[in-house]
């Protein structure tokens, strides 16, 4: 944790840090707190007058039915981003790792999404999928089905995933590539002299040995398909149709900034922090696993 | 190599060559869309060959912007996320490197309190405290300004660790030779740590533009002057224009500006870019 040789004592170290510690306190730390502290109180839209009410903020919200829906729409979401993202990343990892000719091609390739931001994916989408002129839904008018994502709430959701997913795929696919070449080449080779086939050596070899890197990204996943997604939602559904696509983090910013009720906003983000730290602890107990063996 | 199957091969290539054009065909439409005319667009089918508008349409969306959509000129917005990509990249790599710097190589009271409170922005994305920020921001006079789109996201739990483990890794015996030949800690830090820790920065750096390139929610929040609006979260009002068609020729073209300076840096320096992925787990 901390060198053996050591610079004399002095103020120049509370210097250095000084920068970063200010800046964590004021952006970070308190903004914090005061979202703790205003979750507590109820507040007319003006800031003129509060009241403390202790946990009503909170309840209210759990017999919102809004609420619970963001919540419910919230999993299936990121459920579906997770599981899809990660499923096609491993699929093309584990063909890439099988292949020797190209494969640093196909990785070059298939990384750059990673680096297109979520509402820009989702434009790209959006456009393929726009009802009146998309490639895609005009597709799928031809095989008889009306899709429009400005009426059709499910529509939205499959878009949405859509986007998020295929802006995802690359870093699944990059930690299961490592993940794959971190695996000694003599197990597969064993268990191919003793006649397993490619899936049988994948299910129960390779799968198994994956799965502290599944474990990682798979809360990796969640947190970007519970957070970053923000821009996707914002750009191309605006949170509907009929909130149908209205994710927890949409729904803080517009209770908060245009819908302006404070208390509720404060309490929602108090939830989101609680499931933040939550996985932030998960990720890290199993990262310190890792570092024991 | 195992598989001598030849099926198995080709199955691989197949499923990847699949896998690339579910990831390359939405860019090729995007390159398709912006070179043709609006109303080119508006008749279906969507023409699959690129047609010769593409200057127009550069010149468009650069110059002049959609106005109608409350969205400023393109260049206007590339020049904001810029400023913004690299005050937030080297904003973090300069506080991180001097903070992990001071708590690795001095003992000082407190240490580990600084630690421990840098590491606890990693649980607080902007995302779950999105108006008392904005709070603060505003009492703070940043709203529309380069400063406020940088300065509150320049904190990094993840890069101080980054350096903070790999200042451990650098031997003791540097440490105690420069402090024999007389050496200021500034001095060691600016001859001997700096100059090691290139390779780390430089990953840092790609990853770390790309995060700040790519930002959507602080922009949005603390930009109200389109003057300040950056490219990514200025895409969205072209977008959401209510009753109107958008104007997809106008819309790709700037999505393309968009993701050009982030992908280019991917591409170009793919091997920092898997290391500083891999590095930061980010």
């Amino acid at each position: 944790m901390l060198k053996r040789v050591h610079f004399r004592r002095s103020y120049l170290p509370y210097l250095l840090v000084l920068p970063q510690i200010v800046i964590t306190l004021v952006f970070f730390i308190w903004p914090a707190l005061q979202a703790l502290y205003q979750s507590l109180l109820i507040e007319d839209a003006f800031g003129l007058s509060y009241e403390f009410v202790w946990f009503e903020n909170f309840i209210a919200l759990f017999q919102d039915g809004s609420y619970l829906y963001s919540f419910k729409i919230t999993i299936i979401f990121s459920a579906a981003v997770t599981f899809s993202a990660m499923a096609l990343g491993l699929c093309f990892a584990t063909m890439a790792d099988r292949v020797i000719r190209g494969s640093s091609i196909y990785k070059t390739l298939l990384v750059w999404p990673y680096a297109v931001a979520p509402a820009l994916a989702g434009a790209l989408w959006a456009f393929m999928f726009d009802p009146t002129l998309g490639i895609i839904s005009s597709f799928l008018k031809s095989i008889g089905y009306d899709w429009d994502h400005r009426l059709d709430g499910t529509d939205a959701m499959i878009l949405i995933v859509i986007a998020a997913t295929w802006k995802q795929i690359s870093y699944n696919f990059l930690f299961f590539l490592a993940g794959l070449q971190a695996i000694p080449k003599s197990l597969t080779e064993a268990a191919a002299i003793d006649g397993a086939g490619p899936f049988k050596r994948f299910w129960t070899i390779l799968f198994p040995l994956l799965s502290p890197t599944t474990f990682f990204l798979m809360v990796v996943n969640v947190v970007y398909a519970f957070f970053e997604t923000f821009g996707i939602v914002h750009a191309v559904t605006d949170g509907g149709p009929s909130n149908s696509t209205s994710i927890l983090v949409y729904k803080v910013y517009k209770d908060g900034f245009i819908n302006l009720d404070l208390g509720s906003s404060a309490a929602q983000s108090v939830i989101l922090m609680v499931i933040v730290i939550s996985l932030t602890v998960f990720q890290f107990r199993y990262i310190e696993k890792k570092v024991q063996y | 190599m195992v598989e001598n199957n030849r099926w198995v091969k080709v199955s691989s290539h197949l499923i990847l060559l699949l896998g690339l054009a579910a990831v390359i065909f939405p860019i090729y439409i995007m390159v398709i869309a912006t070179t043709h005319t609006g109303p080119a667009l508006q008749r279906p089918p969507l023409p699959l060959l690129p047609g010769d508008q593409f200057f127009e349409n550069l010149k468009l969306v650069l110059g002049e912007g959609i106005s109608t959509a409350g969205a400023p000129p393109v260049a206007l917005m590339m020049f904001n996320s810029m400023v913004m990509a690299l005050g937030i990249t080297i904003g973090k790599i300069v506080i991180s490197l001097l903070s992990a710097y001071a708590i690795v190589y001095f003992r000082f009271p407190f240490r580990m309190f600084f630690f421990w409170m840098i590491f606890i922005t990693l649980m607080l994305p902007v995302e779950v405290r999105i108006l008392p920020t904005y709070g603060v921001a505003a009492d703070l006079g940043l709203l529309n300004s380069y400063t406020g789109l940088t300065l509150p996201l320049i904190a990094s739990a993840t890069a101080t660790f980054l350096f903070r483990q790999f200042f451990l890794t650098i031997p003791d015996e540097l440490l105690e030779a420069a402090r024999m030949d007389g050496a200021s800690p500034m001095r060691f830090f600016w001859d001997v740590v700096l100059p090691l820790s290139r390779t780390n920065i430089a990953a840092l750096f790609v990853i770390l533009f790309i995060y700040g390139w790519n930002q959507y929610l602080w922009p949005l929040l603390v930009t109200t002057d389109e003057r300040y609006y950056t490219i990514v979260m200025g895409i969205q009002r072209m977008l959401n224009v209510s009753d109107a068609v958008p104007v997809w020729n106008a819309i790709m073209t700037t999505a393309m500006l968009g993701m050009i300076p982030p992908v280019v840096v991917v591409l170009v320096m793919q091997r920092l870019f898997v290391k500083g992925l891999v590095e930061t787990e980010k």
